[in-house]
C-alpha cells in the first residue's frame, strides 16, 4: 500500500508539473480558465442565437444545458487525464520503456498522472458556475442539507470516470496513435447520451436505453437536481428517488474499477505480446 | 567508384527536387496514416458524436419551442430554422476536423519532428523548407478531406438534413480557397511554434474552443454580431481565422443566403472570397519569411535539435 500512494504522489506531481510548468502561474490560471469558459459561450450564443431567430428565451433549458456543460469539464479533463498518458509516455517522450520497467504499478502511476487535470478541471467547473451564476442568470439552488449527498455524487461520479478512462487506456496500448479522435469521441459519446446538455427525452428509444446504461447519466441528474431543479424538463429519470441513484453510482463505480482491471491488463497483455508497448507511430 | 555529384541549381532540377520532396513528405499522410484501418472509427465515427450532441441541442430547444405554438406557419419557421442550425453544425463541425489537423498536424509538426529527432535530418536535406511545409499541408488536407467528407455525408444522412445548393462551383472554390488559407496559416504557426517550444502544445489547446467560439464553428458567426460590442470584438477578431469568412460563405451556398432572415451572415459571399484569397496569399507568403527567420534563430540559439524545451 506503501509504494502504491508514493507511487501515486509521485505522478500527481510529475503530472502537474508537465501541466502547469511551462509557464507562469498567472498565465496557467488564465489558460486553465479560458477554455472551458470558450466552451461555455458556444453554448450561450447557440441559445442566442435560436432565441434572436425566433425561438424565444427559455432560461429551464439554458440553465440545464449550462450546468450540464460545466461539470462536463470533468468528464473531458479527466477521462483525457488518463487516457493520454500511455499515447504521450509512448510516443510523444517516449519514456514509457523506462516508467514500465521501474517497479511501480503502472495502474497507479497513470491514476496519479491524472490527479492533477482533475485538479485544475475542479477550479474550472467552480469558476464556469460562478461565471454562469453572475453574469448569465443561472438559477442556482444548492442548500446546505444538500452538500454532503452533491459530494458523494461527485466522488462516486469521478470515480467511475477514472475508471472509464483506464478502460480507454488499456485499449490505447494497442492502438495508433489516436489521442485525438478518443479526447474527441469518446467524451462526444456521453456528450450525446447522458443528457448532459439536453433531456434524454429528445433521443429515440435505442439512444435513451443507451443512456440509461451509462453511470454519467444518473451523476449528471443528480447533480443538476441538486444545484438547479428544472422541473419542467422531461428527463426521463424524474421518477428515481435521490438515495436510489446514488446507490447506482456506487455499484457502477464498482463495476467499472473491476472492468478497468481485466482491460488494462488484458491490453497491457496484448501489447507486450505484440511487442506494441513502445511503439510510435508517428505519420 | 562513382563521379562526383555535380552540385546542382538550374531551375528544373530545383522544381522536380522539391517536388519529390512534397510527394515525399505527403506520402506518410496520405498512404501511412490511412493504413491504419482504425481511423474510420477513430477519427470519422466518434467526431460524429460530439456533432450530435450540438445538433441534439438545437433539436432540443425546437422541441421546446414549437410546444404551444399552434400556428403551421409559425411551425415551419421554427422547423425550417432548427434544420438550418443542423445544418450549420454539421458543416461547422467537419470544418473542426480541418482546424484540428491544422493545429496538431501543422503547426505542432515541426515541434513534434524536433522531439522526435527527424527535424534535424530534414534540415540537412536539400530541399526548400516549404516544400517540407508544403508536403505536410497536402497530405494533412487529404486525409482529413477523407475524414471530414465521412463525416458530412453520415451527418447529412443521419440528421436528415436538406441543402440548397444554388452555385457548386462557387462553393468548391470557397471551400478550396479556405483550405490553402487554413493550411498556410497552419505553416506560419509551425515555423513560430518551433520558436515557442513546449508553450506551443498548450497554445495548440488554448485554440480549440477560444477559436470553435469566435469562429462561429456550431453556431452562424454572426450572431456574435447581435449580443453587443464585445460579441462584435470577439467575432472580428475571430476573421483572422480563414475557417469564419469561408464557414459563413459556406453556410451562405448551401442553406441560401435568407437563411435566418438573412440577418446572421456577415459579408457577401464574393467579399467573404475575396478575403479569403487574399489571407491565403498573405499567410503564405508570412510562412516563407517566418520559416527562414525562425530556422537561423533556432540554429544561431542552438534549439535546433534540443529536445523537451
Amino acid at each position: 500500500m506503501n509504494t502504491f500512494w508514493r507511487t501515486f504522489k509521485t505522478a500527481a506531481w510529475l503530472g502537474w508539473e508537465m501541466d502547469s510548468n511551462w509557464t507562469e502561474p498567472w498565465l496557467f490560471a488564465l489558460y486553465s480558465i479560458v477554455k472551458p469558459v470558450a466552451g461555455a459561450f458556444i453554448l450561450v450564443l447557440m441559445y442566442v442565437v435560436f432565441a434572436i431567430i425566433g425561438g424565444g428565451p427559455d432560461q429551464e433549458a439554458f440553465d440545464y444545458m449550462y450546468i450540464g456543460n460545466a461539470f462536463f469539464i470533468f468528464v473531458a479533463s479527466t477521462l483525457f487525464g488518463t487516457f493520454q498518458v500511455i499515447q504521450s509516455d509512448r510516443e510523444w517522450y517516449q519514456t514509457i520503456r523506462y516508467v514500465y520497467i521501474s517497479p511501480i504499478s503502472y495502474y497507479v502511476y497513470i491514476l496519479g498522472r491524472s490527479a492533477s487535470k482533475i485538479a485544475v478541471s475542479t477550479f474550472a467547473v467552480v469558476i464556469t458556475i460562478a461565471f454562469g451564476a453572475m453574469f448569465l442568470g443561472v438559477h442556482l439552488e444548492m442548500t446546505l442539507e444538500r452538500i454532503p449527498l452533491f459530494v458523494a455524487g461527485l466522488i462516486l461520479g469521478l470515480s467511475v470516470l477514472l475508471a472509464i478512462g483506464i478502460c480507454l487506456g488499456g485499449i490505447s496500448f494497442l492502438t495508433a496513435k489516436h489521442t485525438h479522435g478518443l479526447a474527441e469521441g469518446i467524451p462526444g459519446l456521453f456528450y450525446v447520451f447522458c443528457g448532459v446538455l439536453f433531456p434524454l427525452s429528445i433521443l429515440p428509444d435505442w439512444g435513451q436505453a443507451i443512456g440509461k446504461g451509462i453511470p454519467l447519466t444518473y451523476w449528471f441528474d443528480l447533480t443538476r437536481r441538486l444545484l438547479t431543479p428544472t422541473p419542467t424538463i422531461q428527463t426521463t429519470l424524474n421518477a428515481f428517488s435521490d438515495g436510489f441513484i446514488l446507490l447506482l453510482l456506487f455499484l457502477s463505480t464498482l463495476g467499472f474499477f473491476g472492468l478497468s482491471i481485466v482491460i488494462f491488463k488484458s491490453g497491457e497483455y496484448l501489447a507486450r505480446k505484440a511487442g506494441k508497448i513502445d511503439m510510435t507511430t508517428s505519420y | 567508384m562513382s563521379a562526383p555529384t555535380v552540385h546542382r541549381t538550374d531551375f528544373a532540377y530545383r522544381l522536380r527536387l522539391n517536388a519529390k520532396a512534397v510527394l515525399g513528405r505527403a506520402y506518410p499522410r496520405v498512404i501511412g496514416a490511412n493504413r491504419e484501418p482504425s481511423w474510420v472509427f477513430f477519427e470519422a465515427i466518434l467526431p460524429l458524436l460530439g456533432i450530435a450532441s450540438y445538433v441534439f441541442i438545437y433539436q432540443a430547444f425546437g422541441a421546446r419551442a414549437l410546444e404551444g405554438v399552434s400556428d403551421p406557419a409559425a411551425q415551419a419557421a421554427i422547423r425550417a430554422n432548427t434544420n438550418s442550425l443542423v445544418a450549420s453544425v454539421v458543416l461547422g463541425g467537419t470544418m473542426v476536423a480541418f482546424w484540428l489537423n491544422v493545429l496538431w498536424s501543422m503547426a505542432s509538426q515541426l515541434y513534434w519532428e524536433k522531439e522526435i529527432g527527424n527535424l534535424q535530418l530534414y534540415m540537412m536535406a536539400p530541399m526548400n523548407r516549404m516544400a517540407l511545409l508544403g508536403g505536410m499541408a497536402v497530405g494533412g488536407m487529404f486525409m482529413t478531406s477523407v475524414r471530414a467528407i465521412t463525416t458530412l455525408v453520415s451527418g447529412t444522412i443521419v440528421f436528415g438534413i436538406v441543402y440548397a445548393v444554388v452555385n457548386p462551383v462557387t462553393l468548391l472554390a470557397v471551400f478550396f480557397v479556405t483550405l490553402v488559407a487554413l493550411y498556410g496559416l497552419g505553416m506560419m504557426f509551425a515555423s513560430l511554434y518551433l520558436l515557442w517550444g513546449r508553450e506551443a502544445w498548450h497554445l495548440s489547446a488554448l485554440m480549440e474552443e477560444p477559436i470553435f467560439f469566435s469562429s462561429g464553428f456550431y453556431f452562424p458567426v454572426g450572431g456574435l454580431y447581435q449580443v453587443g460590442g464585445w460579441g462584435r470584438a470577439i467575432a472580428i477578431a475571430g476573421t483572422f481565422i480563414p475557417a469564419s469568412l469561408g464557414l459563413d460563405a459556406m453556410r451562405q451556398l448551401t442553406l441560401g443566403n435568407t437563411a435566418f432572415g438573412g440577418n446572421l451572415w456577415i459579408f457577401s459571399v464574393e467579399i467573404e472570397l475575396a478575403i479569403l484569397v487574399v489571407m491565403a496569399v498573405v499567410f503564405l507568403v508570412l510562412a516563407r519569411y517566418a520559416l527562414a527567420y525562425l530556422e537561423l534563430l533556432a540554429k544561431r540559439e542552438g534549439k535546433l535539435t534540443s529536445r523537451h524545451q
